[in-house]
């Protein structure tokens, strides 16, 4: 995703887009900031007359327009000051670099046995044939007329699959489980994917370093995407 | 019937001049001149006879109004996830409402684990991350700010995805593109309180969490947040529904929906997207090449005729108000157009006013059926000179992949039998 050429391949869509009135397109590759972050591409709609659009525009005018509501020094200065005992509390993100994962581990056996009483019901055997999302498989599958997005064929962050699963899963008891035992469930639901082996141990410092299939997968269309 | 005022044919099957819709214009015609597609029940309250709501004083007066009991088919189609019951969504009824506000009764739901039922006075907001002073707000605090108040309309990306299919389902308007709503909100902007927490240069992002069971989360631009975002409180007047986020929701105008995350509780200032769940294994969309784009947060300019619409059916042939919703996420509906023979001839039509940015419009235009088949189209064009674009045209320019997004035209069948029907044309 980072070259021209594989961008390029997706040109008749940018063009379609843009229509008759975008301005010459170019092709713009993000770098990775962290290091780790996927580049990306965007396509943007350069050239004078979409520039001379947008400052025409009336929406524009109305922005740039003085509003003494949103004039500095006009809030009331409501909040109350967050300790870091309150920020720790509540902040269960966990980004691609990996930071604020908790303490812990866990392995794609030990997830197993997770994963067959809470996650089974939903999920089904080895994470398919539930009612509810596949967890695992559709490999080579995102070019076909039914793609199959699971963790391993489409899912760009082992980080996202740990966040998801710690504050959202099981349905029925969301922030119940361990720091081990969502360390665990990704190993599992990574393992069965092929993603790791079945003795790698998820943790803080592992879990940011595990590579997707699909990492190099996704475009941004922000900031320029238009339809 | 008086035909001496009625507007000269503009376009191929039968549709009129708008000037039928703008000031005065249906005056002229007279009303008898517009048949409306409801049907006139059957009563014993016509004349001579004086109805019976008039021989006895009505019913008092009540702390909370409710519809009229005549009223309660209207409802939200809802349609939930396997085993769950607050997993999924629901439709805004869009063929039975007029204007452009939707009851907040009727707005559109989208949940990923229930509607939670919140505490207002044990509800709080945190902002912190990459901002010099971490704060943390309450409802009755942010109650106390100044206060913005504007109409828009609120759609989730996977509105009208149904369409995509190889045929084209037969529902009504509703159940195909209800997952999208128009409100009046009001609340703080978040801008304000971004500058009160004091956002650090190195910040571009923000990771909204909602106090739901999913926790749901979506990465925003900060240049969202600073330009019209909204930490909205209230809809259409009245604190928002629980369905809607209440106490409080992040509201982003012109946006997918699914990014404008309800109940917020908390905002943490990033340099980088959070890569939550529903911006990478959902809300994305595949190429044909396999490659897939994520962030893809305005919604394209979109119209679909609301009357008549998805298996209604006619009158018999007359003089029809042809009445629909026009919206985008860019900014004001400039035009929108109306065909009645699929596409080959168009005739401009009036739109009510206000025609707000980033808000759903009504359009309005008259048809003389003649009984005969025909398709009905609208297509709108916005202030950034975008036009809506044919089905056959979004498909062709994205592969058959692309999920959500869907905005194409919407073409309505009337078959002589005077029966509405989804069709690809």
């Amino acid at each position: 995703m980072s070259t021209p050429d594989r961008f390029m391949r997706g040109s008749s869509l940018c063009a379609s887009m843009h229509g008759p009135r975008g301005g010459a397109r170019q092709v713009h590759a993000r770098g990775p900031r962290p290091a780790r972050l996927v580049a990306v591409a965007v396509c943007i709609a350069a050239g004078a007359a979409s520039a001379q659009q947008r400052q025409a525009s009336p929406e524009a005018a109305d922005a740039a327009a003085p509003s003494v509501l949103t004039a500095p020094g006009e809030s009331p200065q409501l909040g109350e000051p967050a300790t870091p005992e309150q920020i720790a509390g509540w902040d269960i993100g966990i980004g691609p670099d990996g930071e604020n994962l908790p303490e812990g581990s866990g392995t794609p056996s030990q997830g197993a046995e997770v994963y067959a009483t809470k996650c089974i019901a939903c999920h089904g055997e080895d994470g398919a044939g539930g009612p509810n999302d596949v967890l695992a498989g559709g490999h080579g599958t995102l070019t076909d007329a039914a793609p199959v997005r699971t963790i391993g064929s489409y899912w760009p962050y082992a980080t996202t699959l740990f966040d998801y699963v710690r504050r959202a899963m099981p349905y029925t008891q969301p922030q119940s489980l361990t720091n081990d035992e969502a360390y665990a469930l990704t190993a599992y639901l990574l393992e069965l994917n092929g993603v790791i082996d079945r003795n790698d141990v998820m943790n803080a410092d592992t879990l940011p370093r595990v590579a997707m299939p699909n990492r190099d997968g996704f475009m941004w269309a922000w900031p320029d995407w238009k339809q | 019937m008086t035909n001496r005022t009625e507007p000269e044919q503009v376009a191929g099957n039968g549709l009129l001049h708008r000037r039928l819709f703008l000031q005065g214009g249906a005056a002229a015609v007279g009303a008898a001149g517009l048949e409306l597609l409801t049907a006139r029940p059957a009563a014993a309250a016509e004349p001579p006879d004086v109805p019976q709501w008039m021989k006895a004083p009505g019913a008092g007066m009540s702390g909370h109004g409710e519809r009229s009991r005549h009223e309660s088919h209207v409802q939200r189609t809802v349609g939930s996830q396997p085993g769950t019951t607050g997993s999924g969504g629901s439709r805004t009824p869009l063929e039975h409402l007029e204007g452009i506000i939707t009851p907040s009764a009727l707005h559109f739901e989208r949940h990923h684990a229930g509607v939670p039922d919140i505490d207002p006075d044990r509800h709080r907001l945190m902002i912190h991350g990459l901002v010099e002073r971490p704060l943390i707000f309450d409802v009755e605090s942010l109650s106390r700010y100044p206060l913005v108040s504007r109409i828009q309309f609120l759609e989730c990306s996977g509105n009208s995805g149904a369409n995509n299919a190889p045929e084209p389902p037969q529902q009504s308007a509703g159940q195909l593109h209800g997952l999208v709503s128009c409100s009046n909100w009001t609340g703080v902007p978040l801008s304000i309180l971004l500058d009160d927490a004091g956002v650090r240069p190195e910040a571009r992002w923000l990771a909204a969490e909602g106090a739901d069971a999913a926790a749901m989360t979506r990465s925003v631009p900060l240049e969202k947040a600073m330009d019209d975002a909204m930490i909205a409180l209230y809809q259409n007047g009245e604190r928002l529904r629980p369905e809607n986020g209440y106490p409080m929701r992040l509201f982003l105008p012109g946006w997918e929906g699914n990014a404008s995350v309800k109940w917020l509780r908390r905002l943490k200032v990033l340099a980088e997207p959070i890569m939550a769940k529903d911006e990478t294994s959902k809300y994305t969309d595949l190429l044909p090449d396999g490659a897939a784009m994520m962030f893809t947060f305005p919604m394209g300019v979109k119209s679909v005729i609301t009357s008549p619409s998805g298996n209604a059916t006619m009158r018999g042939p007359g003089l029809y108000q042809v009445s629909g919703i026009a919206w985008s996420g860019s900014g004001r509906i400039r035009r929108v157009e109306v065909s009645a023979d699929g596409g080959r001839s168009w005739a401009e039509a009036a739109l009510d006013e206000p025609a707000l940015p980033k808000a759903v419009a009504r359009f309005r235009a008259a048809w003389r059926w003649d009984g005969g088949p025909a398709v009905l189209q609208s297509r709108a064009v916005d202030e950034t000179g975008a036009v809506q674009p044919t089905r056959q045209a979004l498909l062709e320019s994205r592969g058959p992949q692309f999920r959500y997004h869907y905005h194409a035209i919407q073409s309505w069948r009337v078959s002589p039998e005077g029966e509405v029907r989804n069709v690809y044309a």
